[in-house]
């Protein structure tokens, strides 16, 4: 089949011709950012964390008239209550493992500075930036932390400081990727580094394979996996506690925990969300994630079906207004076949000419985004893939009109149209 | 003449039944999509403070100098807040008509009533000039003034929905709640007041958020009684000192700034006291950088804190698109469906019907296409607005909501698309030639 009459075919009709064109390049345009955002996305709410996350979970409380200044005195009467707390939640018979903390990987609530390798450095210039994690002797335990070199926190090594004391500690284990950034060559155990601009050198005793910061944010994307972990009790009006219940326990180590804390004091605030799951905590973190690559589904979904029922529909009036051509071709000698090959290849041509300008306006709406809103280049890979999207179901809409072409009996052309 | 075209959109739309709900379910569906997410955009988008918003400034001081830029994402700007140094200074010299420090809170409270858990507030130490500023709505009572600030007085505004809980919304404006273990008299009680965003402290609440501001306390009270600082706090250097203390003498910044200046001239004079200030306390030797201060009315304030998130934006953009894609479909349909009719066209012009009549039949037609889609994208709007509650966070999403304005404006959006994307069929039907279709039937 020669495409030269196919050609003259289409000037007859040039406006439909366009307008299909025009909407297979702004849906290709739109479909493979889409495809881009959603994938985007998805690969963040699948990060592992490095915590075993199952049984896992948050109590965050505040004490009613605890000592609100910063003196020796008052931190050591903070500090009391805080062990009293952790005694408690220890001796529950479903909880298996308990360290208070500041935060956890995905909590809405961070620690972040700088580290640097000699003292005395600029807060903000330091060699890596990095989320800090407080807790005990238990919280590697507690949170399901792989140890990869070094050692773990021993009771010793624990100590505890107000919320506002600046003092660092002397002791930290952080995680292999910081290690990594900070002494490439992987003898980071061992070391000394400098925490916040500090002078006071602190020593790299262990590494964990993997713990991500509490951040989901934007703000922390260079850093998602540069946590340092201080074997440090904070004393505060509030406090906070990782806890592990047993396998299966969750449910009732959690309810067990509010009435145990009540009980050993009652002068204290538990609000209906200060005891998390760390699965709610999760998703919680990526809500918006989740919400965004629902959205821009949907719109894909919107804008193919759409797209689809444009080419059926323009496609079905063509056919109507070639029946009797249709018909004196069948009466010369053209199989069904061939109709039904010469509509799916004026559509091969009309979607092949949008999508060329769709790969135009795609590439135009991913600077657009770049420039406006903090979006990453779009590797060609969505690209390509948009435009297969298309070319498929500019195929697939356009079959059944053919098809019914192809079924124009010959006898057609010697009816007046 | 209208009915009759009316009529004739009808008889037309129902010969071809299926070709008119797929126009229809296009003008639905982009109609719906996009209006959703401008539902969600104009939500997170509006102006708090309509009425005063260019009339309120926040204050910057480059207190930091090139070291708090080191981190790129300020992009030369000074920091958000105060260090409580400038706070209190400002405060002191008060040369705006209103302005107010503020930080934010987390304090507990112990109901009266025994059989009551201690509960959890969130809320903010203020200025007494705070209320009159923000125009804040009183149900019961008022601020407190002046002379509360400088003596530090224990007294407290409290929300509309704290004063349910303790005093089953009763007024209780002269009786007493314990804050963190100390008596604090009611002297105001809030009127439903909830602005979203919480404009007057974006850096410390994001602008969104579900946490409700239950209390108000004077500043220098909070300072005083220790109240911590809830909210962020951040640093160019570790503080010296240690605790609470320790952070009022450092250079870290957490408290919020917002003054009230009534016109242009008001505004420029205080930008000069602001650079003069920053002069002065260089000379003292505090400051070794040039001066880089801003004043930023509280829209310029909000578009440069992003205030509006960036996926809501994407949302809208995309939706947007979509409508368009939607809206040339339906133009290729109408165009379809019109030049079928070519030889009606020809009939109706040869019998006399000037250009102007096709033209007002087929956009009669559009519009009812129009019309129709937009009942649909009414429908699925609602539908989307409900959605979104299960999809996005719901500090955003119950922003989001259906009012009258925004049913009129889905119809009235569908109906000028729908008769745009018809223009182009119209004009080829209009020029369909009557001698020529008669010949050849």
């Amino acid at each position: 089949m020669t495409l030269h009459p196919m050609i003259a075919a289409l000037r007859k009709h040039k406006a439909g011709v366009v307008l299909i064109a025009m909407q297979i390049a702004l849906t290709l345009a739109i479909v493979c950012n889409a495809i881009f955002i959603i994938y985007a996305r998805v690969d963040n709410v699948r990060r592992q964390t490095g915590l075993d996350e199952d049984n896992l979970f948050l109590v965050t409380q505040q004490w009613v008239g605890a000592p609100s200044g910063d003196d020796p005195a008052s931190i050591q009467k903070l500090d009391a209550m805080q062990r009293e707390d952790l005694n408690t939640l220890r001796s529950l018979p479903d909880v298996e493992s308990v360290s208070p903390t500041n935060s956890l990987p995905l909590f809405p609530s961070s620690w972040n500075g700088a580290i640097s390798l000699k003292p005395g450095a600029e807060l903000r210039a330091g060699n890596a930036r990095s989320s800090y994690y407080f807790g005990d002797e238990a919280l590697l335990k507690t949170l399901g932390l792989h140890l990869i070199a070094g050692r773990d926190f021993t009771v010793a090594d624990v100590v505890n400081k107000g919320m506002r004391d600046p003092s660092e500690p002397h002791l930290v284990i952080v995680t292999k990727a910081l290690a990594d950034k900070l002494f490439p060559q992987g003898d980071a155990l061992g070391k000394v580094i400098y925490l916040d601009g500090g002078s006071m050198p602190t020593t790299i005793i262990g590494e964990v394979e993997r713990m991500q910061v509490p951040s989901t944010g934007s703000w922390a994307s260079t850093f998602v996996w540069n946590s340092t972990i201080e074997p440090i009790r904070l004393n505060g009006n509030f406090s906070r506690y990782a806890i592990r219940a047993k396998p299966g326990r969750l449910d009732a180590a959690m309810t067990a925990v509010r009435a145990a804390l009540y009980a050993s004091n009652p002068m204290r605030v538990l609000d209906d969300d200060s005891i998390k799951s760390f699965k709610d905590i999760r998703a919680e973190a990526y809500r918006a994630d989740i919400g965004m690559a629902v959205l821009m589904g949907v719109v894909c979904l919107i804008l193919l079906a759409v797209t689809a029922a444009g080419i059926v529909g323009l496609t079905s009036f063509w056919v109507g207004q070639r029946h009797r051509q249709i018909g004196v071709r069948r009466a010369l000698g053209a199989r069904k076949i061939d109709i039904l090959h010469y509509f799916q290849l004026e559509n091969l041509m009309i979607a092949g000419t949008g999508a060329v300008i769709g790969i135009v306006l795609a590439i135009g709406l991913n600077r657009v985004l770049m420039q406006n809103f903090a979006m990453d280049r779009m590797p060609v890979i969505y690209v390509l893939s948009g435009l297969a999207i298309v070319m498929v179901l500019g195929q697939l809409a356009v079959f059944v009109p053919a098809r019914r072409a192809s079924n124009v009996p010959p006898v057609v052309a010697t009816r007046a149209a | 003449m209208l009915s009759y075209y009316v009529d004739l959109a009808l008889r037309s739309l129902k010969r071809s039944p299926g070709l008119t709900l797929l126009m229809i379910l296009a003008v639905g569906f982009g109609v719906g999509a996009s209006m959703t997410s401008y539902s969600v955009f104009r939500a997170v988008s509006g102006d708090p403070i309509p009425w005063k918003s260019s009339r309120l400034f926040v204050p910057q001081i480059d207190i930091w100098g090139p070291q708090g830029h080191l981190d790129d994402t300020n992009k030369g700007d000074p920091p958000e807040a105060m260090d409580y140094t400038d706070a209190v200074a400002l405060m002191r010299d008060h040369r705006a008509k209103f302005q107010s420090a503020m930080y934010q809170i987390s304090p507990s409270v112990v109901p009266a009533d025994p059989s009551m858990h201690p509960i959890n507030v969130g809320g903010h130490a203020v200025y007494s000039e705070f209320f009159p500023m923000l125009d804040v709505p009183f149900k019961y009572g008022s601020g407190w003034g002046t002379d509360s600030d400088e003596q530090r007085a224990a007294v407290v505004v409290i929300s509309s929905k704290l004063n349910q809980k303790l005093f089953a919304g009763a007024n209780s404006v002269g009786k007493t709640i314990d804050i963190d273990g100390k008596d604090y008299r009611v002297v105001g009680v809030l009127d439903n007041w909830n602005p979203k965003p919480v404009f007057y402290d974006v850096v410390n609440t994001g602008g969104f958020t579900t946490d409700q501001q239950d209390v108000f306390v004077p500043f220098q009270r909070a300072i005083s009684a220790g109240m911590p600082n809830d909210g962020n706090t951040n640093c160019s250097e570790i503080p010296k000192g240690s605790g609470f203390v320790g952070l009022q003498q450092s250079s870290c910044v957490w408290i919020a700034y917002m003054a009230e200046l009534d016109d242009k001239a008001a505004a420029a004079a205080y930008k000069d006291y602001l650079d003069g200030y920053f002069r002065d306390q260089k000379a003292a030797g505090r400051f070794s950088w040039p001066l880089n201060n801003r004043l930023r009315d509280l829209p310029a304030w909000l578009e440069s804190e992003h205030v509006v998130p960036s996926d809501t934006k994407i949302s809208l953009v995309v939706a947007l698109g979509l409508l368009v894609v939607c809206l040339v479909n339906t133009a290729g349909l109408l165009l379809a469906k019109f030049l079928r009719r070519s030889s009606e066209i020809g009939v109706r012009r040869a019998l006399g019907a000037p250009r102007a009549a096709i033209y007002t039949q087929f956009l009669v037609e559009a519009g009812t296409v129009g019309l129709t889609g937009g009942v649909l994208g009414i429908v699925l709007t609602w539908v989307g607005v409900w959605g979104v509650s299960w999809v996005l966070p719901k500090e955003i999403s119950s922003l989001a909501h259906i009012d009258l304005s925004l049913l009129a404006i889905t119809l009235l959006v569908a109906v000028i698309a729908t008769m745009l994307a018809g223009l182009y069929p119209t004009f080829r039907a209009s020029r369909v030639q009557p001698a020529l279709q008669l010949k050849t039937n």
